[in-house]
């Protein structure tokens, strides 16, 4: 097992650390083992985040659709609003009428169409683009005649042309500054390196240092092996510090930063598939002979390699669904703490402001728990990287003891 | 179950994104850093064999040092021990030469005493004998110009040959 693997390798410190944190947060987080029920809990954590969004739907489709702004304030529909991509920045409501940046939209549909999102007004207006027309509609581009008709199924289903979209959205857009400061950040530290030689790091170098070598000497060499090691550091690093800044951006709720980038599943999933990828092409023979050739009598083989190569594509599911859980739950308990505010404060002014104290002292001691989130998950996803890498290219030559 | 569903465009844009970065910072910052950081590893490791090697050495010069002190030490005591040696060799030598010395020029000198005594003896016998002639040479001359008294004294000296005779009989 990979975990046990994990934690023979960790300090009796961190061990505490990632136990306790394993306990408070065992109905949020869902560390999954390598099969069976762990894989259980990540659908069902997703299936109740999905249970919410449908609800949120059922229950005010009708009114969303006729007219948006004028009923109340409607805390399913702004949290997944927030936890979703979109394809301007809301920044806020003022009057009724959404404040955002817009975003550039780039669409292929025979041919590139490029405009900004501030065209669709907010889903209200249908954009001429080359001959073609589109409409965005909760959230999402459709392909519709002159009028901007919206033609539904059985079922609700849109019946609508979707382009291929590939706009600048929210977390695109997020992910470009949350890029540009990792490069700025690491650009800075290397020239320090560069200029400072041999010297006592300082500054930014100092900050960052000490985490490099904690990926370095205390994730990375342990579970690869000294070995191997160099090959892959670059890379787990690269996974690490963007896990981790963007973690940390996505805290900041103000305009630039804040978007749920490392909470959306899309960029889980371009992760996950890159520890896929590294994973299986690194991978020695013994790696493949334990898999395909397990050391069992042949009558089970039929039954360990379906089993192998299902592990095979559930670890870096694993890694992709946790990510994207942990995050995203943390976005969604910091909103609902403060849309308790507005369902009192509708209710009752006063009511508004008591409760205001108390989600402002909830979300606080929630910002201090995402703060050690934003390290954990960017830590716990290069250890289990680094865990699953080191058994692809571990060289055993007692093939008897692999478990 | 949008929620679920990975966008097209993030998709897209990510693996671009992700990759530049990653491309980036490989080329960029990871191997300078991580060559800095393995050199001064490196060069910590370097400098603290070097410190030990020096204490080692150091010690080692210490431990030849005293050792050093110790010979030269043994070697002063060696040679201060056959100094007295020698020392008390030559005082003994030379008490013993200067007490024979000593005992000769003793020796010398009282047989030049005796010598000289003899000499100073038969010196003044010959003057006793000379002043005795001529005390009696004088007495001889000046009693012969008297008759009566020649008389007297041969007289006399005769009585003294005499008794001298009769005291040798």
């Amino acid at each position: 097992m990979p975990e046990n693997k994990g934690y023979s390798i960790l300090t009796k410190l961190q061990l505490f650390v990632l136990i306790s944190v394993f306990t408070l947060f065992s109905p949020i987080f869902s560390f999954a083992n390598e099969v069976g029920n762990a894989k259980n809990t990540e659908i069902k954590s997703t299936e109740h985040i999905i249970a919410v969004d449908s609800s949120n739907d059922e229950e005010h489709a009708q009114p969303v659709a006729h007219e948006e702004a004028h009923e109340g304030f409607n805390p399913g529909k702004m949290i997944l609003e927030h936890v979703k991509d979109a394809h301007d920045w809301h920044i806020l409501d003022y009057h009724g009428h959404a404040v955002s940046i817009p975003l550039p939209v780039i669409l292929y549909d025979n041919g590139l169409h490029v405009f900004m999102s501030s065209k669709f007004k907010h889903g209200h207006a249908t954009v001429e683009s080359k001959g073609n027309f589109y409409k965005l509609h909760e959230g999402k581009v459709f392909k519709t005649d002159a009028n901007g008709a919206i033609e539904l199924g059985d079922n609700e289903t849109i019946l609508n042309a979707k382009p291929l979209d590939f706009s600048i959205t929210k977390n695109v857009m997020a992910m470009f500054i949350g890029a540009i400061i990792i490069l700025l950040i690491f650009f800075s530290v290397a020239k320090a390196y560069k200029n400072r030689g041999n010297k006592a790091p300082k500054g930014l170098q100092s900050l960052i240092e000490p985490l490099i070598l904690f990926i370095k000497d205390e994730v990375v060499i342990p579970s690869v092996g000294v070995k191997h090691h160099a090959k892959f550091l670059p890379m787990l690093l690269t996974i690490f510090f963007f896990i981790f800044i963007n973690n940390l951006l996505g805290l900041i709720p103000i305009a630039p930063f804040g978007a749920n980038l490392t909470g959306n599943i899309a960029v889980t999933l371009v992760l996950a598939l890159i520890v896929f990828i590294v994973v299986n092409f690194s991978a020695n023979k013994y790696y493949w002979k334990h898999i395909f050739m397990p050391d069992v009598p042949l009558a089970l083989w039929i039954l360990l390699i379906p089993i192998e190569l299902f592990g095979v594509i559930l670890k870096p599911f694993v890694l992709m669904l946790r990510l994207f859980a942990n995050i995203t739950a943390g976005h969604i308990i910091m909103l609902g703490f403060f849309s308790l505010i507005f369902i009192f404060g509708e209710k009752n002014v006063a009511a508004g402001y008591g409760t205001s104290i108390l989600s402002v002292a909830f979300t606080l001691f929630m910002s201090f728990l995402e703060l050690l989130v934003a390290f954990l998950q960017a830590y716990v996803f290069t250890l289990l990287t680094s865990l699953y890498i080191g058994a692809a290219v571990e060289e055993h030559h007692h093939a008897e003891e692999h478990h | 179950m949008e929620f679920v569903t990975p966008g097209l465009g993030l998709l897209f844009w990510m693996v671009i994104v992700f990759g530049l970065l990653l491309f980036l910072l490989k080329k960029f910052a990871w191997k300078p850093i991580l060559t800095a950081l393995h050199e001064r590893e490196h060069s910590i490791e370097e400098a603290l064999k070097s410190a030990e090697y020096a204490r080692e050495q150091m010690a080692k010069l210490q431990s030849d040092n005293e050792a050093l002190h110790k010979q030269a030490r043994e070697e002063r005591d060696q040679i201060l021990k056959e100094a007295k040696v020698m020392k008390d060799g030559i005082i003994a030598e030379a008490k013993k030469s200067a007490e024979g010395e000593g005992k000769r020029m003793i020796q010398r000198a009282t047989e030049e005493i005796n010598k000289q005594k003899q000499n100073a003896i038969a010196e003044l016998k010959g003057q006793v004998a000379t002043l005795s002639v001529s005390i009696a040479e004088k007495l001889i001359s000046n009693q012969l110009s008297n008759n009566a008294d020649q008389q007297a004294i041969i007289v006399s000296q005769v009585n003294n040959l005499n008794n001298n005779q009769q005291a040798i009989a």
